[in-house]
């Protein structure tokens, strides 16, 4: 097995930051809002996706873990349309014309979220001609956009769908440079195109990197940054940069259309959300000063091993951890994580978020979830199955500004569920079924609805369970 | 803890004892003998010295015995890692402390983990609290096929980590080999038989010897490799590279193979099966993370398994290093597939044997480790129930019988931390 980590060890750690977005993706030009001078007058690149025919399905007699830290026993959910359309009890009247899928001895999450994820952008085969992640030729470079690397027919995505239950997820730029670039959020639903994967709506995200891998990438070049020191000196004078851009587009005064500061200002907007790959505890201060300093938010520090270390600060600031499970001593900034990261951060009252960096966790991320839980109730800490199931549905959702769609079986949400076949914070639970928009995507028991990527097709393998 | 050499090994001869007898009684618990067989409710483990004297049902309790009691728990052999690099890295990219190969070396073949395997590393620690107490420790390559010599290693906390030194030899021939040979199978297949043939060279002649393909010292270290005394662990994934390295017997006909990887195997498991040699697999490689890895699937154990192939777990270049702790999670993740349509998995049982007799057999150490049957060294683990769920804790850790230490610098910077604010003092005062 081949893990994207160490890719990442050689050409630079793995998080991305976002851009600007917001709900004007789906919309046509005339319908969002009076934009300011420089910016472009029409969405670029805009989602295509549209949701797969769906019927009016009930699963019923089912153990349901609602995303928000909810739990129902023999329960019933019932979505129409697309969209979730009822939740509750053993007593929950269903229409008569619904299919009901009977889930005794199962259970109902969300759709997985990962919002962290490189499939597509160093999607396998993991050749060289597939290396599309890290912009690695300048440390800044906040105008590329991951969906312009993003090849739609990874294999990955369909493991990620049969195995993980993974129906939406953010593909980041790498973490070679200090701005990696925007994001984007896409629905796991296969496409001959990248649009026809963007998730309708969801904002852009920034990618941005600490620490060690922006000052080896290009210290090793002998050019800045080479020292922590030298990454945030240039991360700093980028912001005064894109300062001085927002103000003049703000006062209407005329300039060149620059890609790389049209993202920085969505950020100091707050149109886009920043994802900020960073380890160490110190660290994280740092960045949160810095941003407080530019007037922006940090919305999550992706691989924050040390969060624990600084726990009580993350949740006064309302900034997301997304953490692996237990990785760690891979590097040098990764030497002090710990199992107990995220159920000391979730005592703490932080938002926790499981997510993989990873084209083979991604597969498994409820797994990751329960150890982190069984990790933190052997130190006494007590959280419920459902909380630690929140923390890859309905907080990576808010992570990516997509919580308002999907993330939880509310009534109007998105129906993005899946059905296990047993507790999914169990290591012997597997999706039986997923549903995307209403839509049955994933069917382990029909081969019919098994996504096969054109890369598989006619290969050694082709269709086969993986 | 326990040193094996070969020859001592194969008489289950002793080279240390504990200064004196003593016996251990784990009672009440759900006892694993690990040899595939089903749980026993209510056994009992009896520990004398160093070895396993008997676990089972109706096993008799000395009376000067120590009782453990462990009523509730499950009691299981220690997880034999089939496939790993533990100890040789305690940082993986600070190059100082990561000897997993020796780029700046002239040796290949000759080099020997045994002298880089560091008990006292950071990973030793950790996965040992989480219930693993064995591993095959392999090197890896760099400027040839051959890595070198790979040792069984224990993770007990004491000075000698070494089961077995010189164990095996490691050589890559499938797309790493391509590289590591200059950039073809034709390569790496002829860098293979001609690096052999010139350790021949090197038996009949040592002080005569003179190669411009292999230096003396790796000469004589292939020498074993070829007459079969020292095992060859092959790593390999694709169905075709399978093939190729198996035919390799016609011209070495001594070679005895270990395939590491295989994820293609399930293809050619009559042909791997017919060959008689066993498998360090990848548990859950199911991408083409190369052109080698096309039909990678979860199920390729359970497929190889039941076309008769031995097979084991491994995890080669899977965070071996230091996350020898998936192997519970792993061994679970092919039970749960035999609830999924049209997959094959393995029974509980066999998964667990997979990642503790399965490798001690596999590497010819199944009379001395890998299960609980008498005379084996006494790896114990008492779980706080079922080893291969995601919500059990190990609650005790026995090595060559000796009680071990769980803490690791993970548990104390999780303590330091558990309230984050500091005190009355900085959290450097904290201990």
């Amino acid at each position: 097995m081949k893990f994207r980590a160490l890719l990442a060890l050689v050409a630079g750690g793995s998080l991305l930051a976002g851009c600007t977005a917001n709900a004007a993706d789906t919309k046509s030009a005339s319908t969002t809002p009076p934009v300011k001078s420089s910016k472009p007058a029409k969405v670029a690149f805009p989602s295509t996706y549209r949701a797969y025919p769906s019927a009016p399905t009930a699963i019923t007699g089912v153990t349901i873990y609602d995303g928000e830290g909810g739990r129902i026993e023999r329960g019933t959910v019932f979505m129409a349309g697309g969209k979730i359309s009822l939740i509750g009890g053993p007593d929950t009247a269903i229409p008569a014309d619904a299919t009901i899928v009977d889930g005794t001895g199962k259970y109902v999450t969300p759709g997985i979220i990962d919002v962290h994820s490189h499939l597509g952008d160093y999607p396998t085969p993991s050749v060289s001609a597939h290396d599309d992640g890290n912009e690695a030729t300048s440390p800044v470079t906040p105008e590329v956009w991951a969906e312009h690397s993003v090849w739609p027919q990874d294999p990955g995505f369909s493991r990620a769908m049969a195995n993980g239950g993974i129906t939406a997820l953010q593909i980041l730029p790498g973490s070679a440079n200090l701005f990696g670039g925007r994001s984007v959020t896409l629905k796991n639903v296969p496409s001959r195109t990248v649009q026809g994967m963007k998730f309708p709506g969801a904002p852009y995200g920034m990618k941005m990197a600490c620490g060690e891998n922006p000052k080896r990438v290009y210290g090793s070049r002998n050019r800045m940054p080479s020292t922590r020191m030298g990454n945030l000196a240039l991360n700093r004078q980028t912001w005064i940069d894109a300062q001085d851009y927002r103000e003049k587009r703000n006062a209407g005064k005329s300039q060149k259309r620059d890609l790389g500061k049209e993202t920085l200002a969505g950020v100091l907007d707050g149109d886009i959300l920043v994802h900020n790959h960073c380890y160490r505890a110190d660290e994280l201060a740092q960045i949160i000063d810095m941003s407080k300093e530019f007037g922006y938010k940090v919305t999550a520090f992706h691989h924050a091993v040390e969060s624990y270390k600084i726990a009580d600060m993350l949740a006064e600031e309302g900034i997301c951890s997304a953490v692996w499970a237990d990785w760690w001593g891979f590097k040098m900034e990764a030497y002090d994580a710990i199992p107990e990261n995220a159920a000391l951060l979730q005592k703490a009252g932080a938002c926790v978020i499981i997510h993989s960096d990873d084209e083979n966790q991604i597969q498994r991320l409820n797994q990751e979830a329960a150890k982190a839980l069984a990790d933190g109730r052997a130190m006494g800490i007590e959280i419920s199955d459902a909380q630690a199931i929140r923390w890859i549905t309905l907080n990576p959702a808010k992570a990516m500004g997509i919580d308002e769609m999907t993330g939880s079986l509310k009534p109007g949400k998105m129906a993005d569920l899946v059905l296990w076949n047993g507790n999914p914070l169990s290591v012997y639970a597997r999706p039986e079924k997923v549903w995307i928009d209403g839509a049955l995507m994933f069917d382990s028991g029909d081969p019919g609805r098994r996504p096969v990527s054109d890369f598989e097709l006619g290969q050694p393998g082709e269709g086969d369970v993986k | 803890m326990k040193r094996f050499s070969l020859l001592l090994a194969s008489a289950a001869a002793l080279i240390a004892a504990p200064l004196a007898a003593q016996t251990t009684a784990i009672t009440g618990g759900k006892v694993v003998i690990g040899d595939g067989s089903a749980p026993i409710e209510g056994g009992t483990v009896l520990i004398r010295n160093d070895r396993v004297v008997a676990a089972g049902a109706n096993v008799a309790i000395p009376a000067d015995a120590r009782r453990v009691d462990a009523s509730g728990k499950w009691v299981t052999p220690g997880i034999f890692a089939g496939f790993s690099r533990i100890g040789l890295v305690e940082v993986g990219a600070v190059s100082q402390t990561n000897d997993m190969n020796a780029s700046g070396s002239p040796f290949s073949a000759a080099l020997d983990v045994q002298y880089a395997i560091n008990p006292f590393a950071s990973a030793v620690a950790v996965n040992r609290a989480a219930g693993v107490t064995r591993a095959v420790v392999s090197p890896s390559t760099s400027d040839s096929i051959f890595g070198g010599f790979g040792a069984i290693a224990d993770l007990g906390q004491d000075e000698d980590p070494i089961t077995r030194a010189r164990a095996f030899q490691f050589v890559e021939l499938g797309e790493t080999g391509h590289r590591r040979a200059g950039g073809s199978r034709s390569a790496s297949h002829i860098h293979f038989r001609a690096l052999l043939d010139e350790a021949r060279t090197y038996a009949r002649n040592p002080s005569a010897f003179d190669s411009d393909l292999l230096k003396a010292s790796d000469a004589k270290a292939l020498l074993p490799v070829i007459n079969g005394n020292t095992k060859l662990l092959v790593h390999v994934e694709s169905a075709n590279d399978i093939l190729k390295v198996l035919d390799l017997r016609k011209d070495f006909p001594a070679l005895k193979m270990v395939l590491v990887g295989a994820n293609e195997g399930w293809r050619v498991a009559d042909h791997i099966a017919a060959a008689g040699v066993p498998v360090l697999a990848s548990a859950l490689a199911d991408l083409p993370y190369g052109f080698e890895d096309l039909a990678a699937t979860q199920s390729n154990i359970g497929r190889m398994k039941d076309a008769g192939v031995k097979v084991a777990i491994g995890m080669i270049n899977d965070r071996d290093a230091h996350q020898l702790r998936y192997s519970v999670q792993y061994a679970g993740n092919l039970v749960a597939l035999n609830r999924v349509p049209r997959a094959t998995g393995l029974s509980w049982d066999e998964a667990f044997a997979a990642i503790s007799s399965g490798p001690a057999e596999i590497m010819d150490m199944g009379g001395q480790l890998g299960s609980l049957k008498p005379g084996r060294q006494a790896d114990v683990v008492i779980w706080t129930g079922d080893p291969l769920e995601l919500s059990t804790q190990v609650e005790k850790v026995i090595i060559d019988g000796v009680d071990q230490s769980l803490s690791n610098r993970q548990m104390r910077l999780r303590d330091r931390y558990a309230d984050p604010a500091p005190g009355a003092l900085p959290k450097a005062y904290d201990r």
